[in-house]
């Protein structure tokens, strides 16, 4: 995890993530949550947030070739960004329909895939958006107010 | 004192100053400082993880002796079925039962009967409010502390049912006072308790503004004089019927004693304060979305494994499974009895329980975050060896209690060897730099080498 400060109004936590690392996942989206609390945020927004973090690490190992977690916090918005270096995915919109997922057996098995991950994200933020391109990867957004 | 008075507590006399309970605690409640243990009582959760690993046996549960039952007229035992399992060979519990009487008790009332009126009364409710899922048992008060400090997010998941310690004093001191008529004042009812966090809760009530309860005789205390009385009586006509508590009502004490006696089919029940941290985890992250109740319990196989206990907890949770193999079941309460008891008794929680926010930096955000760039700042700069040494259970602790103002970094004694050191080769350096015409020395003044 590297730290930066930002101007002094918020500050930048990051994370780099493992593509199919499992015993470090989740670990990102703990950190998160620790943080939030020692900084007195609202209860509500720690769960919201903690839960597209998990979502959004969990993503990242399971789909992607890694990446990085940022989060930036100011005293008036959390902002989330997830972005890893590939694969891309094929059809954003097709994405973040309940119930799809690409998802390979091996992730079926350990209990992923049930294609609720980005629509949970997306319910969970007050902002969200997502780009993607094939072979560049997926910029992932999410903004919390305070 | 009012507001944190807690059961564990530290004997400073036996405090050698060592680092076990301070890496253990799992609030980070303990550091060591001038060479003794200090608790911080707001981070406590009277889990007595403490009390378990000290060598030196200087964290202790206060209790109450066993005499403090003279201070009212009429006294009344609440036992806790984990005394069950104390007794090698038990083949009934009336003994147990009738024990307690002989020791000075006027009656009893067990604790595993108000269990069953808890089972029912938890049940009625998810029938009636559809509480909130998964729903978190509020059984174990070190966990339901333990979620006030660490998970705050869940509050509102807890089951919203007094304890079955509540709800046998309040049953047990309202049925004496009618039967004997006299004044409920005169009246002390004590928990046989296997736990600290459960004497805390006597003074220190979760859920609600006053506990019923008079006071906890710790099983460690009461298990020899209760075992020396208990054989002493034969009479079949004073040891018989004194039972009133189900088998599912005894097997609470054993870890998913709960879950089972509520007949849901998606529970999980988990032991011991790591594991119950890292499920907790789980459902704060929204992942065990199809778990209905989550009993928790900071104890290792549940109640049985109590820091208070006589028994080794595995050996205990055995006997108690015997026992229930072996004595008959008792009539489970009935609806006319349950309807009776809802409309005298309220068991719902009628005080709040809030957040305890003793993690965060400052009450305001901006200078929260402030205060949080700094403290990563002081933590990228430490060992990272999370030795102890300091007094603070991690590095990141201690990062923190530098910016809280606690503290210095130079509590850290690599911190502290690296100043040293620089301060070593500055003085080498200043004697090299003596004016040539004042050096006599044959060396040309003190050499510093690497």
């Amino acid at each position: 995890m590297t730290v930066e400060s930002n101007a002094g109004v918020g500050m930048v936590h990051s994370y780099q993530i493992e593509a199919g690392n499992f015993t470090k996942a989740g670990e990102a989206a703990s950190s998160i949550k620790r943080i939030l609390r020692q900084l007195g945020v609202d209860a509500n927004v720690i769960r919201r947030v903690s839960i597209a973090a998990y979502e959004a690490e969990m993503n990242m190992v399971i789909h992607s070739i890694g990446g990085t977690i940022q989060v930036a916090i100011s005293p008036q918005v959390i902002v989330f960004k997830a972005i890893d270096e590939g694969p891309g995915i094929e059809d954003v919109n097709l994405a973040m329909e309940e119930g799809f997922s690409t998802a390979k057996d091996w992730a079926r098995e350990l209990g992923f895939g049930a294609g609720m991950g980005l629509p949970n994200i997306k319910r969970c933020s007050d902002d969200f958006r997502i780009q993607s391109e094939v072979g560049q990867g997926t910029y992932l957004e999410a903004r919390f107010l305070l | 004192m009012q507001g944190y008075y807690h059961s564990v507590t530290l004997d400073e006399d036996k405090c050698m100053g060592c680092t076990n309970c301070i890496k253990r605690c799992p609030t980070e409640a303990i550091r060591v400082r001038d060479g003794k243990a200090y608790i911080i009582a707001e981070r406590c959760i009277d889990c007595g993880e403490c009390i378990r690993i000290c060598p030196y046996h200087a964290k202790i549960a206060v209790t109450d002796p066993l005499d403090a039952i003279d201070d009212y007229r009429y006294k009344i035992a609440l036992p806790a079925p984990t005394l069950y399992g104390q007794f090698e060979n038990l083949t009934s519990i009336d003994s147990v039962l009738n024990g307690l009487r002989l020791l000075g008790f006027d009656d009893v009332f067990e604790v595993a009967r108000g269990a069953d009126f808890a089972t029912e009364y938890t049940k009625y409710q998810i029938k009636h409010t559809n509480p909130k899922r998964p729903i978190i048992s509020s059984s174990c008060p070190a966990v339901v502390r333990l979620i006030q400090v660490r998970f705050p997010e869940l509050i509102s998941n807890l089951a919203d049912v007094q304890s079955p310690m509540e709800i046998a004093a309040q049953i047990a001191k309202d049925e004496f006072s009618r039967k004997h008529g006299v004044d409920i004042e005169e009246i002390g009812a004590f928990f046989i308790t296997p736990c600290a966090a459960k004497a805390t809760s006597i003074r220190n009530p979760l859920g609600t503004e006053e506990s019923s309860v008079d006071g906890a005789i710790s099983i460690l205390d009461i298990f020899g004089p209760l075992s020396l009385v208990m054989n002493k009586d034969d009479n079949p006509c004073t040891t018989i019927g004194l039972r009133k508590s189900t088998l599912k009502g005894v097997g609470w004490a054993n870890s998913g004693g709960e879950g089972t006696s509520l007949d849901i089919a998606s529970y999980l029940a988990v032991d011991g304060i790591p594991n119950v941290i890292k499920v907790l985890e789980e459902i704060e992250n929204g992942k065990l979305s199809d778990l209905d109740f989550f009993e928790g319990l900071a104890c290792v196989g549940g109640c049985v494994g109590g820091p208070l206990v006589f028994e080794n907890n595995y050996v205990a949770q055995n006997r108690l499974r015997k026992l229930i193999s072996k004595i008959e079941d008792s009539e489970p309460i009935d609806r006319k009895e349950f309807n009776m008891a809802l409309e005298k008794y309220d068991w719902k929680f009628n005080k709040e329980i809030l957040p305890k926010p003793i993690m965060r930096l400052d009450d305001d955000i901006s200078s929260a975050i402030k205060k949080m760039e700094e403290l990563e700042r002081i933590y990228a700069d430490l060992p990272g060896l999370d030795c102890g040494s300091c007094g603070s259970p991690s590095c990141r602790a201690l990062a923190e209690d530098i910016v809280r103002g606690y503290t210095t970094e130079f509590d850290c004694i690599i911190k502290l060897r690296e100043k040293i050191r620089n301060l070593a080769r500055e003085f080498g350096e200043l004697s090299d730099n003596l004016p040539t015409g004042m050096d006599r020395s044959d060396t040309g003044g003190l050499k510093h080498e690497d």
